[in-house]
């Protein structure tokens, strides 16, 4: 990188707003105040944390939710100039000692939902935002020209500038900002910048990129918050990057209550991942990838739009493949301290198509999600277009998730005729080809083509084909994978009822972050009953909410086991790993300084949690018919889809339905097959909006908002309008 | 390299190598913050706890804290360690150690104090090669192998 390219740069910025603070200590795992950024107004202030936040937020996505219930009125839209984008680490974020301790937490109002979304990333942006003072930033407003800010915690200086400049995708920008805040090479690793590119300019579902400087291979690393669009946020209010400056991490910079408690229970953990990582997932050498054969081998694995679940070529993009392509033999966590290591990357990889053809990159990745996404589900099965997809979202800001459902959709209805080569401007997507899907993503970036009318997402796709093309709505509602207008994440749900309510009956559309639940429900059978099921979508989601309340990851909660925690446990109590579920109330207390059990825990998720379901409610959403599932995610749609897995289908006519189905066209059983499966879809949803404490229209109950302590006057309101 | 090479049949527990090591690298004369640790079973066998510099921290230090020095020894750089404690407990013998007053883990660096101050000959500055072996295992296949198809 030329120094003098990005001196020159440097030298195009104009500092259009500054703010002088007094950098002050965590305590406690909490900075006591947090950051408002205008970029309209150009306003930088400073608001305090107040004890109500703490006891009734938590933190994390419970301050985000509460900071942007404020900043919002009932209208406001995604690319209104009063939406914002929150930022905040939780008060466990920072810990170093216990792996995956490092997470930022961010909010916003949605393009796709026109709801509020949240999403759970690593790098190291909020460690570092904390350790400069602040436990949140709310960035408002929209710039008239391309800005960045930047928050300095090592001076106690938080600007506005233009950065008219720089590049505009992640891969290229990130770096340029690394070194230009970083005052020396030792300084690089004290840098974090949040951006999207040039993809979220031209689409709804752009990403926004977290950033790590990576000592030994010196360069920066991404991790995204992927769902929800938020990325396409940042970008219509006209904010290149964030960045932050921050002091040298040391390991006691929380201030925790308690130092050596946390130290103890980190090295436990750090014990357990040494002795049986590399016998139980493996997540050191394989990252999440070590999901694709398991995923295949219980029919799982979504392929062709989530039409079926496995393949036989699933082998070319099972984990032994990525464990050759992944660059081994360093501690790949996304904050410090996190044996379990599951980032990796793949070093110079060249690239085959698209603006930077030719160029070798590291690409971060892939995940699983990734994997399915763009792979499987598109019927491709080729690691080297999964690699090339991967790092371009990344550069250009989208998210692989969506990115891949979405494909999957736009191919379906192409191999269907539901769209034609008329209407994709000469692009064959058909599954699994690589060229034209290619094409398609790189024109999605340029906000070109077929490309410009994809990258809106699925549920603005159904809109589009029936009003424009002549669509049978019904038809690409069954197809189209999305809830809520978020694309699904990459699980075929069809034989687990509880997976279909823990991706529908969720907040913010389906994804994996609330509840995954398929094995419990049907590979184990542990939760057979309706009040089962819904037991499991009371305390699952509550529970993983609560690693978003604090800033950590979830996956050193299952992904890494004590050897004898299914001895010891009856199933479903084994399913929550009691002894890390002790480990993590152990965290927090010794951090605060307080003494709550595991029981407050899912209250303290529940606050948020119920909270945000109102917050959904109040912007016209969050009612029970938001929570409906497209049929394909509950059942065969098509005689196709039926007749793959006919001796299960037929099976269930028989036995559970009694249907004497002898003399039945497929056509009549797939119709009898839905209205079973529909009729036992909406018995869970009564389950569990009971479970839950809320009205059949999935609205959190009076007597629920008071227990919670959430009983605000404009909170009742809202509750009241549809009591 | 240099290591310290303990021959615990000779030591007579008197632990006279802790106090050396407690002095010398921490300036100090509480026993627990030395980098050497002797410690009497119940049926009297001693065993002598020392690190061997096989340097399998400098892999796992996410911060590169941890250094191999000219002299072979591996050594903790206070002011970049983020006191993760990866290295702690991913230490093959054990030998990398912690105390309430420090915020990064401490080490021997092999510096001999302990084997001056040992009456019995218990312990040797040995020339010796241990290689690191848990990451090792970790670094099967090389990237970019295969894939199956040449479309572009």
């Amino acid at each position: 990188m030329s120094e003098k390219t990005i001196a020159e740069m440097k030298i195009a910025h104009r500092v259009v707003a500054t703010h002088h603070y007094e950098p002050a200590p965590v305590e406690k795992g909490y900075a006591n105040r947090t950051l408002h950024v205008n970029v309209g107004t150009r306003e930088i202030k400073e608001k305090p944390v107040t004890n109500e936040m703490k006891e009734k937020f938590t933190g994390g996505r419970g301050f985000g939710l509460w900071l942007l219930w404020h900043a919002v009125k009932d209208t406001t839209r995604w690319n209104s100039d009063e939406n914002e984008i929150v930022i905040s680490p939780g008060p466990l974020s920072g810990i170093t000692q216990y792996p995956g301790s490092g997470k930022s937490l961010v909010v916003a109002i949605s393009p796709v939902t026109d709801q509020v979304i949240d999403s759970n990333v690593g790098g190291y942006f909020g460690p570092y935002l904390k350790f400069s003072g602040f436990d949140a930033l709310e960035i408002q407003g929209k710039a008239d020209q391309d800005v960045i800010i930047v928050i300095d915690g090592q001076t106690g200086l938080v600007t506005i500038e233009t950065a008219p400049d720089e590049p505009a995708d992640t891969h290229r920008l990130a770096e340029v900002l690394t070194h230009m805040y970083a005052v020396d090479e030792k300084d690089m690793r004290n840098v974090s910048v949040v951006s999207a590119g040039s993809g979220a300019d031209h689409t709804l579902i752009g990403c926004l990129n977290f950033s790590l400087w990576d000592v030994r291979r010196k360069g920066v690393r991404v991790k995204q918050a992927g769902r929800g669009g938020i990325g396409s946020v940042l970008r219509n209010k006209h904010v290149k990057a964030v960045v932050v400056h921050a002091p040298q991490v040391r390991g006691d910079d929380n201030h925790p209550g308690d130092l050596q408690e946390i130290q103890a229970t980190g090295r436990k953990l750090h014990r357990e991942v040494f002795q049986n990582d590399s016998s139980m997932e493996r997540m050191r050498m394989r990252g999440t990838p070590h999901l694709v054969e398991v995923m295949d081998a219980f029919d799982l694995l979504p392929v062709n739009n989530f039409q079926f679940g496995r393949h036989d070529d699933t082998k070319h993009i099972a984990s032994d493949v990525w464990v050759k392509w992944f660059h081994q033999g360093i501690p790949d966590g996304c904050w410090y301290g996190c044996t379990l290591a599951c980032a990796k990357t793949v070093e110079d990889f060249a690239l085959s198509s698209g603006p930077y053809r030719g160029e070798a990159v590291r690409v971060d990745g892939p995940e699983y999600e990734t994997v399915a996404g763009v792979g499987s589900n598109c019927g491709i099965f080729d690691a080297r277009y999964i690699l090339e997809v991967n790092f371009y979202c990344d550069t250009y800001g989208i998210d692989t998730i969506s990115w891949g459902t979405l494909t999957a959709f736009a191919m379906e209805c192409y191999e269907r005729g539901i769209i034609t080569k008329e209407h994709t401007g000469g692009l064959e997507l058909t599954f699994g080809n690589i060229p034209a899907a290619l094409e398609l993503l790189h024109q999605a970036a340029r906000g070109e083509g077929f490309g410009r009318i994809a990258g809106m997402g699925v549920h603005k796709m159904k809109e589009h084909f029936a009003a424009h093309y002549g669509a049978d709505i019904a038809f690409l509602n069954d197809i189209g994978m999305e809830n809520k207008g978020l694309e699904y994440s990459q699980y075929v749900s069809k034989e687990s009822l509880a997976q279909q309510g823990g991706y529908a009956l969720t907040n913010k559309g389906p994804q994996h972050d609330e509840a995954w639940l398929i094995f419990m429900d049907m590979v184990n059978k542990q939760i057979p009953s309706f009040e089962d099921k819904a037991e499991a979508l009371y305390y699952f989601p509550l529970w993983r909410t609560w690693f978003g309340l604090n800033g950590l990851c979830k996956l050193p909660w299952n992904d890494v086991e004590p050897v004898d925690n299914k001895k010891k446990h009856p199933p479903k109590e084994a399913a929550k790993v009691p002894e890390h579920v002790d480990n993590y109330v152990r965290l927090f207390n010794s951090m605060t300084g307080r003494s709550i059990t595991k029981e407050e825990v899912i209250l303290q998720s529940k606050r948020a949690y119920d909270f945000q379901r109102i917050f959904n409610i109040r912007l016209g959403k969050g009612l029970r018919r938001f929570d409906a599932q497209p049929y394909r995610a509950a059942g065969p749609v098509s005689v196709e889809e039926y007749e793959s897995r006919a001796d299960r289908y037929d099976e269930q006519l028989r036995t559970e339905v009694g249907l004497t189905i002898d003399g039945m066209s497929t056509a009549e059983k797939v119709a009898a097959l839905r209205k079973y499966r529909e009729a036992r879809y909406e018995r869970l949803m009564d389950a569990v909006y009971e479970r839950r404490g809320w009205t059949k229209n999935a609205v959190p109950r009076l007597e629920t908002v008071q227990m919670l302590g959430i009983d605000y006057p404009e909170v009742v309101e809202v509750v009241q309008r549809h009591l | 390299m240099k290591y310290v090479k303990p021959h615990p049949e000779k030591c007579g527990f008197v632990q006279a190598c802790m106090r050396a090591c407690a002095r010398k690298t921490q300036k100090s004369d509480d026993l627990s913050l030395s980098s050497i640790v002797v410690t009497q079973a119940d049926g009297g066998t001693i065993d002598i706890n020392v690190c061997n510099q096989c340097g399998t921290c400098i892999d796992i230090c996410p911060v590169t804290a941890i250094t191999r020095t000219k002299s072979g020894a591996v050594v903790v750089n206070k002011s970049l360690c983020v006191g993760c404690y990866s290295c702690v407990e991913y230490c093959p013998t054990g030998s990398m150690r912690t105390h309430a007053s420090r915020l990064a883990p401490f080490k021997c660096i092999a510096c001999g104090a302990c084997v001056e101050a040992c009456p019995a000959g218990a312990l040797e500055l040995a020339e010796g090669e241990f290689e690191a072996s848990y990451l090792e295992c970790e670094q099967a296949g090389e990237p970019g192998a295969t894939f199956s198809k040449s479309y572009f």
